[in-house]
């Protein structure tokens, strides 16, 4: 420790993965490529103590994610958990695994806002993409449902070369749907969306025509729907202020209670993980080694040591510095200053032509493998 | 915002006491606002029944200051809500 360790405020917002398995198999998602097994799952319990915990360190806001948070079958005992805790909870699903009956009993357990994934505007591209026969008309089935009982709804369009077209009518749909907001998330290369980026790279004119649309769209429909716009990575100037900041706003549970400091923290190999097992979830955010690697700006290397815009953006996304250059510490690719900009501009203008199959993830393990023999 | 509207907090948005922080929270759809003196005062007014200039009638006895000045400020805090719909209004 020394003069320029920043202050550590209490977390805001916990994302609590409860579950990698999902009826969808997305070529883009989020969770690592190394599933966390379905027999080292947190129990009912425990999970209910990590809510408490995290109120108690001061989180306010509760992401109920996955894979998909409606495999699991306790998920309207969480909620409830959740929401005595003190917690805002948000339920992040594909909407598959929901029926009537299960959304009137989240709706009986105090669940508070329902962010609904889009895959797709229509059956052909949502169900190729989800890798699910039947996900969309499923979806918008729930959708009805979800406005019929009256949650605030957001919707949340992942974004790439194959369905960018399709962003017009996606901000349409939320509209119909009532939905108060829509995130318009241009597909982030980590994870399993690294092994897609031939399939899903924009082209440099979807990524502008997408800002055009979303700039159009934001004054037409002020009042009516907010847009939340991540635009494309790859094809930006200056990174992204990834996760608010390391270690600073918020933290990630992992299903088997692992604790990180973002979903695609473990791609980061000399980092150790903290196990809610083992330690309290407060000792973990101050003094966890993970949470204290990036914090603030002391590790930074040049240029970002130096640079005015460090407190602005903290150098971008540590797992993409590992994931392109190959050096966690670096300074986020994406960033024109890093001497590496050029080569991932020419291998974004590559992949967006490329014709490479789309790679969809796999599914969890359910349980360890035994040694054969 | 008219004097005759009525604003409220739809669902999903509602006020929260940060016993961590020491400090009033307006939560809703993944944003948490952090709420000053004034703005929790604002908001504890807002109840679904009185309208716009009957809520700055009642601060501005309340805080004995012009009720101009308050609607004012009020229009300000009430709007910047409005705009990512964590305040609606009945007209």
């Amino acid at each position: 420790m020394n003069a320029e360790t920043p202050i550590v405020r209490p977390p805001i917002a916990m994302l609590a993965e409860l579950t990698h398995r999902c009826p969808l198999s997305c070529p883009y998602c989020s969770n690592p490529v190394e599933l966390a097994r379905v027999d080292s799952e947190l129990s009912t319990e425990t999970w209910k103590d990590v809510f408490r915990q995290a109120a108690d360190l001061g989180v306010l806001q509760l992401h109920l994610s996955g894979g998909e948070p409606a495999s699991r079958r306790d998920l309207e005992d969480l909620v409830c958990a959740a929401r005595d805790a003190g917690l805002y909870t948000n339920l992040i699903t594909s909407g598959i695994g929901l029926s009537e009956k299960r959304l009137r009993a989240l709706d009986e357990a105090g669940l508070d806002h329902v962010q609904l994934s889009l895959q797709g505007t229509t059956p052909e591209m949502a169900d190729e993409i989800g890798g699910y026969n039947g996900g969309f008309k499923r979806k918008m089935q729930v959708a009805e449902w979800i406005g019929a009982i009256g949650f605030p709804l957001t919707l949340n369009a992942v974004l790439h070369r194959r369905n960018l077209h399709q962003l017009p009518r996606a901000l349409e749909m939320a509209v119909e749907m009532g939905a108060r907001r829509i995130e318009v998330a241009t597909v982030q290369f980590h994870g399993w969306a690294l092994k897609n980026r031939g399939a899903l790279m924009p082209t440099m004119e979807q990524a502008r025509e997408a800002d055009r649309i979303v700039t159009e769209a934001r004054a037409r429909l002020k009042g009516t729907l907010v847009i939340d716009y991540v635009p494309a990575d790859y094809h930006s100037d200056y990174p992204k202020r990834c996760m608010g900041g390391w270690g600073s706003t918020g933290l990630n549970v992992a299903p088997d209670g692992k604790v990180l400091p973002c979903h695609a923290a473990e791609s980061i190999p000399h980092l150790s993980f903290d196990n809610v097992a083992d330690r309290p979830l407060a000792d973990i955010w101050y003094r966890g080694a993970a949470f204290n690697a990036y914090r603030g700006t002391d590790w930074m290397q040049e240029p970002c040591r130096s640079c005015a815009r460090k407190t602005v953006d903290f150098g971008g996304c540590r797992c993409q510095a590992m994931a392109v250059v190959g050096d966690p510490d670096a300074t986020d690719p994406v960033c024109v200053k890093s001497p590496h900009h050029g080569a991932l501009q020419a291998q974004a203008a590559a992949h967006s032509v490329s014709d490479a199959p789309l790679v969809h993830r796999a599914v969890p393990a359910r349980r360890q493998t035994e040694p054969t023999g | 915002m008219e004097p005759a509207a009525i604003p409220y907090l739809p669902r999903g948005v509602r006020l929260h006491r940060d016993r961590v922080r020491e400090a009033w929270v307006l939560l809703a759809p993944e944003r948490a606002i952090m709420l000053d003196e004034i703005g929790h005062a604002v908001l504890t007014e807002i109840d679904g029944a009185r309208s716009f200039s009957e809520i700055t009638a009642a601060l501005a006895a309340k805080y004995d200051a012009p009720q101009d000045e308050i609607a004012g400020d009020c229009a300000g805090l009430l709007g910047a809500l409005r705009a990512r719909r964590f305040l609606e209004v009945r007209e």
